[in-house]
């Protein structure tokens, strides 16, 4: 089991001007609707309990208005929640002190924001140098160890430009820069590409993937897009109302949604790429065929056995030792767009 | 019917006495305290005559030459300093020109004092709603009151001179200031904040790093406005005895001599365009980095 670096246990938020009176309702169950009619407050989140395993990125995955970037901003605590525990590196980020939390937030949590957050007075240099001016060190000295990360997002020739002359996509490499340049353990990222064009997200998804190989840093990625989701997320947590209703890793979710409406999200996705040939493998001995990864996915399985002139294919763990077989009827199989009702048997295992 | 048509009024005695009390309690306090009001302002005066003479006994060309200067460095436009310069060499040629140095100097110590009390205010202001809502209607007082009502507690005093003179314009003037650096403030968006806050900045990191920088060109509006409130109250200054264009205005209104007037009118009018276009394109450039340059 992966080492758990944050963890978010029964964490309500009710918004409104008296949250703690109907806290004890909400715990019981009462509906988001039923507040709201009833008391006039706002459910905001509901009982939410998330792992944060470290050195992995974590998506958190939800609509508009199902309270994602409210949660996301209690691990930094920019929102105070009005019940629940948020541990971060096994300190209860609750219980600090104001100057403690801003020791947390100068050097364990940095953030990107949706809407970019770059300060507009300043140029793109100084923005990146924010959060270790911020740290107290000079300005001079910061734009030069920011620097690194600006050639690295590649921005290197664009230190003096000001934000407001630069595309959507760079700013939000200055924004990426500015959160990295810190060297925070732990990176909080609030849709960060939903701002930009389908062609830049992608380009902006390849980058943090790139610095991710080399960074392992602890990442909480916020999105409402569960192309992007499946993408990037070593786990995924989906959140409907205010509620988590499913969490686990993208191979879990596209194979067993929970529910109907997770359901409609992914029976559009393109299961080929995203479904790897250790979900579908009947575990056993060896058949013959090539020799496939267990994490390849099973459009490029589906190209390795038609190229071999075979029927079937061993998968094989990152040793290179067979863990079980795959035919081609099973990729296909797994490959089709599921059908809306009749399989529902086999959706609700 | 009698009692609807009139309305029913204090009684004339309580009336009476009620403003005898007010007016010899204010007595009293001026009495009490006038003497170290006027120990408290006695560092401004001073500052305020030095400044005036200094004005006036520096050679004229030197003069000129600083305003030129002055006008470059805030507006960097040719077309704004030259206009400077010869509104002040119409000044001095039709002899104006000490009157209007002691203009410049009590308008350029009543904006500093605006500025150096203004900012602060507007700053507390943009901190919470609640102060807003308190100082809000303080401010509304100060620029709809009459000036004429607040000078009576003032000369009462202060007695007729040059502090009691600023301070009338001050008080008439800071509003825009107070107002504008709390609007700018308020105005900073809140992604910006969220950001500071995000990479732990603290109170002071945001205020100045952030909020203020961003508040500028309000600010800068509010500093402009201030100056132009300013010279406005020159005249009534004048009527407590500041030195200055004012003084010739009054006296023509009192012997209808309508050249003088019209001449010390203009000079004052001078004054606050010059003001003006400097510290508005000062203001302008202060946002340029607002404007996005094409990045194709």
């Amino acid at each position: 089991m992966a080492e758990t670096k944050i963890g978010i246990e029964s964490l309500y938020k009710i918004f409104g001007p008296r949250p703690q009176s109907v806290l004890a309702a909400v715990q019981q169950g009462m509906s988001k609707q039923e507040l709201l009619e009833k008391h006039n407050h706002v459910l905001g989140l509901r009982d939410i309990n998330i792992d944060v395993s470290a050195r992995e990125i974590s998506v958190i995955m939800g609509l508009s208005g199902s309270g994602k970037s409210t949660l996301i901003r209690h691990i930094n605590r920019l929102i105070e929640p009005t019940s629940g525990r948020i541990v971060v590196n096994g300190r209860d980020v609750l219980a600090m002190t104001r100057e403690e939390l801003i020791e947390v937030r100068r050097h364990t949590i940095s953030m990107v924001f949706q809407r970019f957050g770059l300060h507009v007075h300043k140029t793109v240099a100084e923005n990146a140098a924010y959060g270790l001016s911020i740290q107290g060190m000079p300005i001079g000295q910061a734009k030069q160890q920011s620097r690194k990360w600006l050639d690295r997002v590649g921005l290197s020739g664009f230190e003096n430009h000001y934000p407001s002359q630069l595309s959507g996509g760079m700013q939000q490499r200055v924004g990426l820069a500015r959160a990295l340049a810190t060297d925070a353990e732990i990176l909080l990222m609030d849709e960060p590409f939903s701002a930009l064009d389908p062609l830049i997200r992608t380009d902006m998804q390849q980058i943090l993937l790139g610095l991710q190989e080399e960074l392992h840093k602890t990442i909480v990625f916020i999105t409402h897009d569960l192309d992007e989701a499946l993408r990037l997320g070593d786990s995924i947590a989906i959140l409907r109302d205010g509620a988590v209703i499913q969490q686990g890793n993208p191979q879990d979710i596209i194979l067993h949604p929970a529910d109907d409406y997770i359901f409609d999200f992914v029976k559009d996705i393109n299961r080929g790429r995203v479904i790897e040939a250790r979900s579908v493998m009947m575990p056993g001995a060896s058949v013959d065929g090539p020799s496939v990864a267990q994490d390849l996915v099973l459009d490029e399985a589906l190209q390795a056995v038609s190229a071999a002139q075979s029927d079937r294919a061993n998968v094989v763990d990152a040793d290179g030792e067979i863990i079980g077989s795959v035919s081609l009827k099973q990729i296909i199989d797994a490959m089709a767009r599921p059908a809306d009702e009749s399989d529902q048997e086999a959706r609700y295992r | 019917m009698e009692s609807l048509i009139e309305f029913p009024s204090m009684d004339r005695q309580h009336l009476r006495d009620l403003k005898k009390a007010i007016d010899g309690g204010f007595r009293d306090f001026s009495r009490e305290f006038g003497e170290t009001l006027e120990n408290f302002f006695e560092p401004l005066l001073r500052f305020l005559v030095w400044f005036e003479k200094l004005l006036i006994a520096t050679p004229w060309p030197a003069v000129v030459l600083v305003i030129a200067g002055l006008a470059w460095l805030g507006s960097r436009s040719k077309t704004v300093v030259a206009g400077s310069v010869l509104s002040f060499f119409a000044i001095g040629y039709f002899g104006m020109w000490q009157d209007t140095m002691s203009t410049l100097a009590i308008i350029s110590v009543a904006t500093l004092l605006c500025i150096a009390v203004g900012i602060p205010l507007g700053i507390l202001m943009a901190r919470s709603d609640r102060m807003q809502t308190a100082i809000t209607p303080v401010l509304d007082i100060m620029q709809t009151i009459p000036a004429f009502v607040y000078l009576i507690p003032v000369v009462m005093l202060l007695g007729i001179g040059k502090v009691p003179g600023l301070i009338a314009v001050c008080i008439y003037a800071i509003p825009p200031i107070v107002r504008l650096t709390n609007l700018g403030i308020r105005l900073v968006e809140k992604e910006a904040l969220e950001a500071a806050d995000a990479f732990g900045a603290d109170y002071r990191q945001k205020l100045f790093g952030v909020q203020i920088p961003l508040a500028l060109p309000n600010i800068f509006a509010g500093v402009n406005q201030t100056i132009m409130m300013a010279l406005s109250m020159v005249v009534i200054a004048s009527m407590i005895g500041v030195a200055g264009l004012g003084v010739p205005v009054l006296r023509s209104i009192s012997n209808q001599y309508l050249a003088l007037g019209l001449m010390n009118g203009l000079a004052i009018v001078a004054l606050a365009i010059i003001f003006d276009r400097v510290s508005q394109r000062f203001g302008q450039r202060l946002q340029r980095h607002r404007k996005g340059v094409d990045h194709g």
